[in-house]
């Protein structure tokens, strides 16, 4: 059982958003980089699935060298093996077309991924990766397991959940509570850094899209307080002045 | 150019959000406007989305459609582009329309923008605002390929209603039956409940609320106001309230026109999914709780002393 987890590198999410150059740059400076939250999680699934089913773990990452302590600190966690695509992660589409071609060498059973990157939020790659590579994509996952090469899922949906099942090969799309995040003990973090992280030169791929600018949301006005006695008020601001009752 | 947009519906009855991609895809200026409408619908309701400003609406009627099966759904909807001859494809985003649009993309060579917020420039190109750092920034993204897909947000357009109906067309291409490799075993809906992502407002509570036997506060005056509620993460990760009323960086993020927190001291992970909403009410005991200072209104107060009289003002209000 072969299982490939893809990771982003992404700003904590206490990070103070800004751009620079003309605003078309996120700007780094001061910001603390994370594996991605959801990544986690479907990295922490795979760790526990990795006892379970005597499984492998290879976590990929398509971007540069400055996320080289974020692959290791997934090595740390319970990968086994890791693997760099150097390219910077354009957009979607190149991403998945680069996690494709590894793919497509490897032959991995189960292919997993946060529901969504918490940078640029497009919830589209683990979709596209299963477009590229013909087998089923499902997300947004809060339960898997894998009995006998089948994967029975819970997938959230509005106001609820849903079961799915399908065999392997999958790619799935994941979010809590599909397992707790680890934090790596003294032992994981030793072993990180001899357990292999290849670099690979990227496949030629498309670019779909282009990134013009970015902009901050407009500043908030200051609040209005209303005394706790005087609830009639709130509800007369809510009618006649913001118009939403 | 036509547009097609892909609407979506809960029991037969289309969505709310559907109706806004429709709305959405009319002010595009593009026309003919083509909803696509996949497994059961009365013909009264697919005609209905004439209001919202659909020219034609193609129903796939097929019964096994009547489940969302991610990869069958992205199947027929890139046939639906193929034999339209569509440009662009609108879908208004939701768990199954997400999950669905990436495929499509792919499947047409498309490109593809999620987390739509605005309608597009089409002046120079086909440019798109969409929102990114979780409702922290916004990046203007051009979209370079002739097809495009794009998946919109709650509240990007004014919902249109005045249209005239919509002729409905028969739909049924052949379905692969490689397609449903997935099944849907089984689905656990709360019923009769307005839904989060889709509500105009929404009442949460946070660990302050003390305990799920004290939800009635949150419960009764989100019925008072017709609202949704939703919780923060630590009342979801300790099960008083079920994992999709979780809002928040790990959860839904809302955009309603108002959201009223009850009992949350506004951690920027919460605040992430609540940024986008129109209008912010804080209830909250403590005068130095974080989310006072992301909110339009606030009352400084014992939950368990203001919400209820709240509750009693907006019936009165109401009556
Ligand atoms: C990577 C990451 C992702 C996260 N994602 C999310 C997320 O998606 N959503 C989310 O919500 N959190 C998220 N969190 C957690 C977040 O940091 C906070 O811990 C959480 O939001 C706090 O929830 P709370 O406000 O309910 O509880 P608390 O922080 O404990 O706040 C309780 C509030 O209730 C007030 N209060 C107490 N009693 C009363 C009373 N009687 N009347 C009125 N007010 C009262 C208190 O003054 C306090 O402000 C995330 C954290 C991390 C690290």
């Amino acid at each position: 059982m072969k299982i490939l987890v893809c990771i982003t590198h992404v700003p904590d999410t206490t990070s103070r958003i800004a751009f620079k150059d003309d605003n078309t740059k996120f700007d780094d400076t001061g910001v603390q980089f994370i594996i991605g939250p959801y990544d986690d999680y479907a990295l922490a699934r795979a760790v526990e699935l990795k006892d379970e089913l005597n499984a492998s773990i290879t976590a990929l990452h398509v971007g540069g060298a400055e996320a080289d302590p974020t692959i290791r600190k997934a090595l740390a966690i319970g990968a086994d093996n890791a693997i760099r695509v150097n390219t910077p992660a354009e957009d979607s589409l190149n991403v998945a077309q680069q996690i494709a071609a590894v793919a497509r060498q490897q032959n991995y059973d189960l292919i997993l991924m946060g529901r969504e990157s918490i940078d640029f939020n497009g919830g589209q790659v683990h979709g596209m990766v299963g477009a590229l590579l013909d087998i089923p994509s499902i997300s947004p996952v809060m339960e898997l397991k894998i009995e006998n090469r089948t994967a029975k899922m819970v997938r959230e949906i509005e106001g609820g959940k849903e079961h799915v099942e399908v065999s392997l090969p999958l790619v799935a799309g994941c979010q809590e509570p599909i397992a707790e995040w680890k934090i790596p003990n003294m032992r994981g973090i030793m072993s990180a850094r001899s357990k292999p992280l290849e670099v690979l030169e990227p496949v030629a791929a498309d670019v779909q899209t282009a990134s013009i600018k970015f902009e901050l949301p407009p500043a908030k006005g200051a609040i209005k307080l209303v005394d706790a006695d005087n609830v009639e008020e709130l509800v007369n601001l809510l009618k006649n002045e913001a118009k939403v009752i | 150019m036509s547009v097609l947009v892909f609407v979506e519906g809960d029991n037969g009855k289309i969505k709310q959000s559907s109706q806004e991609a429709v709305s959405y895809a009319a002010a595009m200026q593009q026309s003919p406007v083509v909803a696509v409408a996949l497994g059961s619908y009365s013909q009264d309701e697919l005609a209905a989305l004439g209001r919202n400003g659909a020219d034609k609406v193609l129903h796939a009627s097929d019964q096994q459609l009547d489940q969302g099966v991610i990869q069958a759904y992205a199947s027929v909807l890139s046939l639906a582009m193929d034999s339209t001859g569509a440009s662009t494809m609108v879908l208004a985003r939701s768990s199954l329309a997400d999950a669905v649009a990436a495929r499509v993309s792919v499947m047409i060579n498309g490109s593809l923008a999620s987390n739509v917020i605005e309608l597009p420039d089409q002046s120079d190109g086909f440019r798109v605002k969409r929102s990114i750092y979780t409702g922290k920034a916004f990046e203007l993204v051009e979209l370079l390929a002739a097809r495009r897909v794009l998946t919109v947000k709650k509240n990007s357009v004014q919902l249109k209603e005045d249209g005239p109906s919509a002729a409905v067309e028969v739909f049924n291409p052949e379905l692969n039956q490689e397609d449903f490799k997935a099944s849907i075993t089984a689905t656990e809906k709360a019923t009769g409940e307005v839904l989060l992502p889709e509500a105009d407002i929404v009442v949460s509570g946070g660990r302050g609320l003390k305990g799920p036997e004290n939800w009635y506060l949150i419960e009764e005056l989100a019925a008072a106001l017709g609202a949704a509620t939703g919780c923060s993460k630590p009342v979801s990760d300790m099960e008083w309230r079920p994992h999709h009323e979780h809002v928040g960086q790990t959860g839904i993020k809302v955009s309603p026109s108002l959201y009223i927190a009850i009992g949350i001291s506004g951690a920027i992970q919460h605040l992430a999914g609540v940024n986008s909403s129109k209008v912010i009410v804080v209830i909250n005991k403590d005068p130095e709780a974080p989310f006072f200072k992301a909110a339009d209104y606030g009352i400084v107060g014992d939950a368990f002393d203001v919400v209820p009289k709240l509750t009693a003002a907006i019936n009165s209000l109401k009556s």
